[in-house]
């Protein structure tokens, strides 16, 4: 038996909702891992040592270890010491976790990138060691690495496929829903594949629009 | 009669490791004298400088600023905090400008004003406006810094410093990095500055310029003060032989 998309059409709301969850989820966490990136490179950098040490343990572990692994640990078990969380939120703070952690590498590189002048500039003016970190360095050092980091929210969307095995219904379990009930794998995981690739030029466009924004205040 | 200096540099002395770069410098300031300090690169006088504002401590020796030391001895904390107030009162421009390439030039002029003075956005607006209007640049406010030209940017730079109102200026090479067109214009300002009587000391190479505004010349070379005195005697009678070689050279590379 050859293909057959006309079985498409019934499912064709599921495959939405299962877009509009995998863009939740993106979204979600892609702004955990921006801020969360943000928050440990200035850990890694300029924390003290009881703290950066303990850190790069941490830091090393979501580097060093599957995303699976890390979301199964999240899902099933926190709820083992009591957290039981949505598996919604657990997905979100295991991507976000996972790709904060990228994040924070390129930040960092960014950061030990800006001029030294700059931090002199600040200080001269009489900003504190902090403010100057906060207002001058960092807003700098993200804009400067806002290309990788889209290269990394590209990669996170694409992961964001994991979550459903902790059963999340996000594109690709909604997929998998729709085969279990029409047999018609090959036809439903190219649909989603569809979904995706249409997600994808959209974040792309959205990430094309920030850095052009950005483009003059560099 | 002298009154009480100003700007008081006492026995200020830095090494790196065995290498001196300051030895026992002492310079008084008053109150709208404008100093500038020559010398061939690696002398010391950027470090003198930035010694001023403590951007670069010194190993011995103190920095006085009316009745305040600057680089005083205390723990850590204490220390950001007062030094961070200190610097307030200290404008610095640099060789480089170092404006914040992410703000606008209102943004670079009014950020410390409102971080640390706490003033409202109108006024700070108010404040955005005078200085750059001091500096003849009133309608690149809205600009960044990538869209200004090298001048342009170092008369920003000036303003921003200006902005905090402070009691002295350092300028570091503030015309070294820029197309030789584009040095009138800052020179300009800085002319401007010094008929307002703001207290400066300028580290420069424009040899004319120190000769034209300055009070007093510093020549400055291994780390000592070798001459000083007004710059009709260090330009026209140096004493010294190598105040005299350092300014020959230098009116030779000039041709």
């Amino acid at each position: 038996m050859g293909l057959d998309f006309t079985v498409l059409p019934e499912f064709l709301d599921t495959l939405l909702l299962g877009s509009l969850w995998t863009i939740g989820i993106t979204l979600s966490a892609a702004i955990l891992s921006f801020f969360g990136g943000i928050l440990f490179a200035v850990i890694a950098l300029y924390a003290p040592a009881v703290v950066r040490y303990p850190f790069r343990l941490f830091a090393w572990l979501f580097m060093g270890t599957p995303l699976l692994l890390q979301l199964f640990l999240i899902y099933f078990g926190l709820i083992q010491i009591g957290v039981d969380l949505p598996a919604f939120v657990a997905g979100v703070i295991g991507l976000g976790l996972h790709f904060a952690v990228y994040n924070s590498d390129i930040i960092q590189a960014g950061i030990l990138a800006v001029d030294k002048g700059q931090f002199e500039g600040a200080r001269t003016l009489g900003l504190s060691n902090w403010q100057s970190i906060r207002k001058i360095i960092v807003p700098q050092a993200v804009r400067a690495v806002v290309p990788p980091i889209g290269n990394n929210m590209i990669a996170l969307l694409k992961d964001s496929a994991l979550v459903s095995v902790i059963g999340v219904t996000e594109l690709t379990l909604s997929a998998q829903l729709a085969i279990s009930k029409t047999f018609r794998p090959f036809e439903f995981y190219l649909a989603a594949a569809a979904c995706y690739y249409v997600i994808n030029l959209l974040l792309e466009a959205g990430l094309r629009r920030i850095e052009r924004r950005i483009q003059a205040a560099r | 009669m002298t009154a009480k200096p100003f700007v008081d540099i006492r026995h200020a002395a830095k090494s790196y490791g065995t290498l001196e770069v300051l030895k026992d410098i002492n310079l008084q300031v008053q109150k709208g004298q404008i100093v500038a300090i020559i010398g061939p690169s690696g002398s010391g006088k950027s470090t003198l400088l930035r010694a001023i504002n403590d951007l670069d401590p010194l190993t011995s020796g103190e920095i006085w600023l009316e009745d305040k030391q600057v680089n005083k001895s205390l723990p850590p904390r204490q220390y950001e905090k007062h030094i961070n107030q200190v610097r307030q009162e200290i404008g610095m421009v640099f060789q480089h400008f170092n404006l914040f390439p992410h703000l606008t030039v209102h943004g670079n002029i009014t950020l410390a004003p409102k971080m640390l003075k706490g003033i409202s956005d109108k006024e700070a607006d108010d404040l955005a406006k005078d200085q750059l209007a001091r500096v003849g640049l009133l309608d690149r406010i809205d600009y960044y810094p990538s869209q200004l030209s090298g001048g342009q940017k170092q008369r920003v730079a000036i303003a921003r410093a200006l902005a905090m109102a402070p009691k002295v200026m350092l300028f570091d090479e503030a015309t070294s990095a820029l197309d030789p067109e584009l040095v009138e214009e800052v020179n300009l300002v800085m002319k401007k500055l010094a008929e307002e009587h703001m207290t400066m000391i300028i580290v420069t190479h424009e040899m004319g310029f120190a000769q034209d505004v300055c009070d007093r010349v510093l020549f400055m070379d291994q780390g000592i003060v070798v001459e000083e005195g007004p710059p009709e005697k260090i330009f026209r009678n140096p004493e010294n032989e190598r105040t005299q070689n350092f300014l020959r050279k230098h009116l030779q590379s000039q041709k």
